[in-house]
């Protein structure tokens, strides 16, 4: 209680020093949560373009529908597969007409075989498990043959890859420089109560007593930083979803852990900060 | 109270401070620590309000060994210590009366105790009609006389004064060395290192003169007519060296 008094005390003798630090901290966790903001919007775009990763299992055209029924719960079966669909010759043509558009009329009933179309679990796309499941899916004496876009999933792995490396790099790039310029607004907030540390001490008040009412400061500092970089990065993303392109908002546990994130950097900050000075004198 | 033993003090880049520092201080005494700049005087009070340990040696205070003190014996030793500066070391932007306060509050003191206790120690230093003006409102001599009071309030059974005078124009020390007296007289230890020589010419005190580190004249030890005053520090061979304000 005493020590929350001197916090508020403390940010009353000088409001221009606590707003500054809660500004502060605000941009720099503006630029992580626009950071973070753009990697999970390239995320959900990729995951869209993952979702079309199908193997598709040509039939002979002399199956009976029980074999083809039979391979079909088979292969739902396989830890892999989400969801496994029969595409009948007619609906191939029909599909096919419709995604050809103006050359619809060169296909002729009768020339696309009937498939069994397979859709994989999301983290089960991988080159190698659509491999997997590919070859286990030629297996079967009906299947003439199969087809996976073998380079096309390469190539969707390795941007995946890339995307999540360079997402790990820069996030931990953007969190440091954040981590950075907080500790350093907290260490102006310290040093500009130096003397007053200093005569704590010396008059005999305990680490403890002194320190408390800096973690406090740190803490609401990062909270309000925290909710005002927030506000920041929900008008950036309005402004995007109103003039560019539709995006997608951080959901409330991200939210939340924002916030914490902020508070956490601010008691972290202070603590650091103090304990140096305490230290030092 | 305060008892010395052996003590030595040696700095990383400045080398020796103190060294063979023994000396006892009772209850109730007034020392005078003097000395050249760079003499050991200032080292000498740090070790005694533990703001640094010696490198060899014990220094007891109050029954706490430097050898052995926690922080938080540390913390509670000096709420019973008053410490005094040449540069009064007030804060700035609180009235007298805040910053005589602020040593209550930090040691959790009851609150409705602090009030009164306040205006005893303002009126007792003589400032109580001051007690809401800022410090640099105040002269020299009133800021220390605020920085007195802070370090009376929690009825300290030693004062230690570096260099209180150091600051102040004649008229003004001579009005805050009077007050450290009276509160010497009131049973107050009291140990101020000075190199106003005149200050300690007129006083019978007992005298501790450091040298180079080290202890060359005690006047508990040794007869007054032994005081090496006549030969002034200013032209002594060795420069300074940088032990003071560590």
């Amino acid at each position: 209680m005493r020590s929350a008094r001197e916090a508020l005390t403390a940010s009353r003798r000088a409001p221009l020093l606590s707003a500054l630090g809660v500004v502060t901290i605000a941009f720099s966790l503006f630029a992580f949560g626009l950071f973070g903001l753009v990697a999970i919007n390239i995320r959900k775009a990729l995951d869209q373009v993952e979702e079309r990763v199908e193997v598709r299992a040509f039939v002979s055209d002399s199956t009976d529908i029980e074999s083809v029924a039979a391979a079909m719960k088979d292969i739902g079966e396989f830890p892999e597969v989400l969801r496994v669909d029969y595409v009948s010759k007619e609906k191939a043509l029909e599909r096919a007409r419709k995604e050809m558009g103006e050359f619809a009329d060169v296909f002729e009933a009768g020339v696309l075989p009937a498939s069994i179309e397979v859709h994989l679990r999301p983290g089960m796309r991988s080159p190698t498990s659509v491999r997997s499941v590919a070859d286990r899916m030629k297996t079967y004496s009906f299947i003439d043959d199969v087809r996976y876009g073998e380079e096309w999933v390469e190539k969707l792995y390795r941007l995946r890859n890339i995307a999540t490396v360079a997402g790990i790099a820069l996030g931990v790039a953007f969190a440091a420089v954040a981590i950075i310029i907080i500790g350093a607004t907290i260490r102006m907030t310290v040093l500009a109560r130096a003397k007053e540390i200093s005569i704590m001490r010396l008059v005999g008040a305990t680490d403890m007593f002194i320190r408390l009412p800096f973690l406090i400061d740190g803490l609401v500092k990062g909270v309000l930083g925290g909710l005002l970089a927030l506000v920041f990065v929900w008008v950036a993303n309005r402004v995007v979803n109103e003039y560019f392109m539709e995006t997608i908002f951080f959901d409330r546990q991200l939210v939340f852990l924002g916030v914490v994130g902020g508070a956490v950097m601010g008691v972290l900050g202070s603590l650091v900060s103090v304990g140096r000075h305490l230290r030092r004198i | 109270m305060i008892r010395l033993t052996d003590v030595a003090k040696e700095y990383p880049r400045s080398g020796v401070a103190l060294a063979q520092i023994s000396f006892e201080v009772k209850k109730g005494e007034f020392v005078y620590l003097t000395g050249p700049s760079g003499s050991g005087k200032t080292t000498i009070l740090k070790l005694l309000y533990l703001d640094d340990k010696p490198s060899r040696g014990e220094v007891w205070v109050n029954g706490v060994s430097s050898k052995t003190a926690t922080g938080r014996e540390i913390s509670r030793l000096r709420r019973r210590l008053g410490i005094v500066f040449q540069d009064f070391r007030l804060l700035e932007d609180r009235t007298a009366e805040a910053n005589v306060r602020f040593a209550l509050e930090v040691t959790g003191a009851p609150k409705a105790t602090i009030r009164a206790k306040v205006a005893r120690v303002l009126t007792q230093v003589g400032l109580a009609a001051k007690a809401t003006s800022f410090p640099p409102e105040l002269s020299g001599g009133e800021q220390q006389r605020v920085a007195i009071a802070r370090a009376l309030i929690n009825d300290p059974f030693v004062l230690i004064a570096d260099e209180p005078t150091g600051n102040l124009d004649e008229r003004a020390t001579r009005g805050v060395f009077q007050l450290l007296r009276d509160i010497n007289s009131s049973g107050t230890a009291v140990i101020m290192a000075t190199h106003d020589l005149d200050l300690v010419r007129r006083s019978n005190y007992r005298t501790i003169e450091l040298n180079h580190g080290r202890v060359v004249f005690d006047s508990a030890e040794s007869p007054a007519s032994a005081r090496p005053f006549e030969e002034p520090w200013e032209v002594r061979e060795t420069p300074p060296d940088s032990t003071e304000g560590i």
